[in-house]
């Protein structure tokens, strides 16, 4: 039975989608699948509409899953695509490496990773995910085909951050990064206001930084949080490996969100000594703090929520202090937003990182005023020279897209090279119009 | 001391973890399936992992030609041997009752092809004095039901011939698993309606290897389907008759 029909959704579960699923367990199958046209995903991790494809096909990749090579002396892995990025962490970490960089949740498959060139808490030194991609190997008609920056530098790029426009990745090789051992030293710091969180990032010399802000917080309050910074320590890792809980049932309207918070115990404000606190983490929990609720999702109800998270370069921080101001004013924002550095690293014509700072927070898609705060967040960003993540977004408009992402010609131009005929287009690509030229 | 496994219909999702699993105790592994190009890329996962050793070998369960060249690589091995059972084949039953005929290949598949194989292997186990065979059957072999009754037929089939087998082995030192799996979330299942608490491949994998850690003889996994095929078994036969679950 290789085609299922199915209700399905992006993480956030604000939007969905009906149309049939395939998820092959072996290359043939593969194959087979694809002759009936439609994008490859993933873990269905990002939060919007890039998964899905509404009243046609796609092909779930989360069964391709393989480990294919391994150089203990250079670290460099192949792997099928859909292999979660904790298991690449949990497998190598005792062997002395890990995936050079991680998003926020270790469910992201290899192939999601690259298709959203996505970014780590150590994006300021490490660059993005797609940068450390040595190779992918794209399912064509006639079979797999290696794609390497050498042999075609434009497919390559096109691939990284592009969406799954390119084809099916049905492998890559990765370059990891060595590692002392499998513990962390995290020091957790409070900061008092915006300002202080900026001036706090700029300080930092720790090799992963994450700020935790209070989006409730106003006026002279407005940006307080804590600082995360972890370092890398030699050293076996720390307690056994958690087992994670799950969130059997949708919540009702009113839990919402809290209880995630209350996973976040541990970086409430008031839990911090003004001294700051130090812990030894495992590399996981410092990495995946959220996995530890597996459908953490299910808090926001049946009707789900929409992830904001948008980039601003280095000299418009004043511009993202008014961004926070605006949600926080809202009032409708999740209480828990993330802000980080960002460097300059980007793999692919529709990356999202661009040196400055990045702030992501959860808005609650049951509460009406949340699309308008979205579209006026947007225009906000857009004036400051900034752009959304298309990982995460399901409610912007073509225009601001577009002018947020110089080079989406360029892509376009790899795009009707790559998939002229259209196979790989998802719910993302019609909404934005980011495949036919303007 | 090393323990190498043959692991008959490797291509499944649910042999894929178990196998795995063993991987990472060091154990060896024979991969056997139809589409050896495939299994090559189970294998090289399987090293890596930290298997002892992983290969893989062709058979076809309906062309039993090919089972004298498995039971010399299994011979070739040293140490102990296990074998690991996760063949098997469900077309709807509504394919089968309009071509009765399909009978024979659910047959072969689920149930006298691996068991032919077993046969063979069994004086390997008995000689060595050490061994464990782990065969998946299914909750649907507990009781025959309008849905899928010649697959659950062939099931019914292969549980008894592995308890008499584990009747058998044990007195020379070996072990016979029986697995009786619910509804697991793998290629076989895969659109099919009416699936419910389906378990993840990687659960059931689990419940498998400690099984055979613990010389459990039958086991149901996931564990609740023991109380489900309790009280299904336990419904009358006049009653049983007119219901269609
Ligand atoms: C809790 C949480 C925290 C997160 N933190 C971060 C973070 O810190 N940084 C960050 O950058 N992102 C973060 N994300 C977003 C997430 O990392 C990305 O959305 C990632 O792409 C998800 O991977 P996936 O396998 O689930 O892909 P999916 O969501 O299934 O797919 C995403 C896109 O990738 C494409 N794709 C997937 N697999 C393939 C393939 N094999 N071949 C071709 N195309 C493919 C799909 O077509 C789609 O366009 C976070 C998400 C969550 C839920
Ligand atoms: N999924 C469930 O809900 C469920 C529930 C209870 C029990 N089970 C049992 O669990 C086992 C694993 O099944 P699955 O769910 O993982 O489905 P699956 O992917 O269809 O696995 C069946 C395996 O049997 C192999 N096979 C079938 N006929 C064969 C033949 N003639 N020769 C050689 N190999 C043959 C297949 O190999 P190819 O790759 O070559 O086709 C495949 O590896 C089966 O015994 C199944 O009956 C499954």
């Amino acid at each position: 039975m290789q085609w299922k029909t199915a209700d399905y959704a992006g993480w956030g579960r604000a939007v969905r989608a009906r149309g049939t699923l395939a998820r092959p367990e072996r290359l043939p199958a593969l194959a087979a699948a694809l002759t009936a046209r439609g994008p490859a995903i993933g873990n269905r991790r990002s939060y919007g509409d890039a998964a899905l494809n509404a009243g046609g096909a796609a092909i779930q990749m989360t069964r391709l899953d393989r480990l294919l090579s391994f150089d203990a002396e250079t670290g460099v892995i192949e792997a099928e695509a859909g292999i979660p990025i904790a298991e690449l962490l949990r497998l190598f970490a005792p062997r002395g490496w890990m995936p050079p960089v991680m998003p926020g949740t270790g469910f992201a498959t290899l192939g999601g990773c690259i298709a959203c060139d996505v970014h780590g808490k150590n994006h300021h030194g490490a660059g993005s995910f797609g940068q450390h991609v040595l190779a992918v190997t794209l399912m064509t008609d006639t079979g797999p085909r290696a794609v390497t920056p050498g042999t075609d530098p434009g497919l390559f790029r096109a691939t990284m951050g592009g969406l799954g426009q390119t084809g099916a990745i049905l492998s890559a090789r990765l370059q990891l990064r060595p590692i002392p051992g499998q513990r962390m030293r995290v020091v957790e710091t409070r900061i008092p206001d915006f300002d202080a969180f900026i001036a706090a990032l700029d300080a930092s010399t720790a090799e992963f930084a994450v700020g935790w802000v209070d989006a409730t917080a106003r006026r002279k309050r407005l940006g307080r949080g804590i600082l995360e910074e972890g370092e890398l320590l030699d050293g076996s890792r720390p307690g056994p490996i958690r087992r994670a809980k799950s969130v059997p049932l949708d919540a009702p309207g009113l839990l919402l969100s809290w209880p995630v918070i209350r996973l976040f115990n541990r970086w409430r404000l008031s839990r911090i000594p003004d001294s700051g606190r130090k812990r030894i983490r495992a590399l996981d929990e410092f990495f995946f703090p959220l996995d530890a609720l597996q459908d953490w999702n299910r808090l926001y109800g049946k009707r789900g929520f929409h992830q904001f998270q948008c980039v601003v370069p280095q000299d418009a921080a004043p511009a993202l202090r008014e961004i926070l101001a605006a949600i926080a004013k809202s009032g409708i924002a999740s209480p828990l937003a993330v802000l980080k550095r960002m460097g300059p690293g980007r793999a692919g014509h529709l990356s999202f990182p661009m040196a400055g700072y990045t702030l992501a927070v959860d808005l609650p898609a049951r509460k009406t005023r949340a699309a308008p705060l979205y579209a006026r967040l947007e225009d906000m960003v857009q004036a400051a020279g900034g752009r959304l993540y298309l990982a995460k977004d399901a409610l912007a408009r073509p225009a601001t897209i577009a002018a947020m992402y110089p080079e989406l010609d360029d892509w376009r131009a790899e795009i009707a090279r790559a998939d002229p005929e259209g196979h790989m287009t998802t719910d993302l690509m019609r909404r934005l119009k980011l495949r036919s030229a303007a | 001391m090393s323990e190498t496994w043959l692991i008959l219909g490797a291509s499944s999702a649910m042999a894929r973890a178990f196998a795995r699993k063993l991987a990472e105790r060091g154990d060896g592994l024979i991969l056997a399936g139809r589409d050896t190009a495939d299994l090559d890329r189970d294998a090289a996962d399987a090293r890596l992992r930290g298997a002892a050793l992983a290969e893989t070998i062709r058979v076809d369960l309906r062309d039993p030609a090919g089972f004298d060249a498995i039971l010399a690589r299994m011979t070739e091995c040293e140490g102990t041997v296990s074998v690991a059972v996760f063949t098997g084949s469900m077309p709807p039953q509504s394919e089968i009752d309009a071509d009765p005929a399909l009978i024979e290949g659910v047959v072969i598949d689920n149930f006298t092809g691996p068991a032919r194989l077993l046969l063979m292997l069994a004086p390997l186990i008995e000689a060595r004095g050490a061994g464990t065979i782990v065969g998946v059957g299914s909750v649907a072999g507990d009781r025959g039901r309008i849905g899928n009754y010649v697959y659950g037929a062939a099931k019914a089939g292969f549980a008894t011939c592995l308890s008499g087998l584990r009747n058998r082995l044990t007195r020379a030192g070996g072990h016979v698993v029986t697995v009786k799996p619910g509804f697991t979330d793998t290629a076989m299942t895969w659109g099919v309606e009416g699936m419910f608490l389906v378990a993840p491949p990687d659960k059931v994998a689990a419940d498998i290897l400690k099984a055979v850690e613990r010389k459990r003889n039958v086991i149901y996994t996931p564990i609740f389907w023991l109380a489900i095929m309790g009280v299904i078994r336990a419904i009358p036969e006049p009653i049983f008759k007119k219901l269609s679950i």
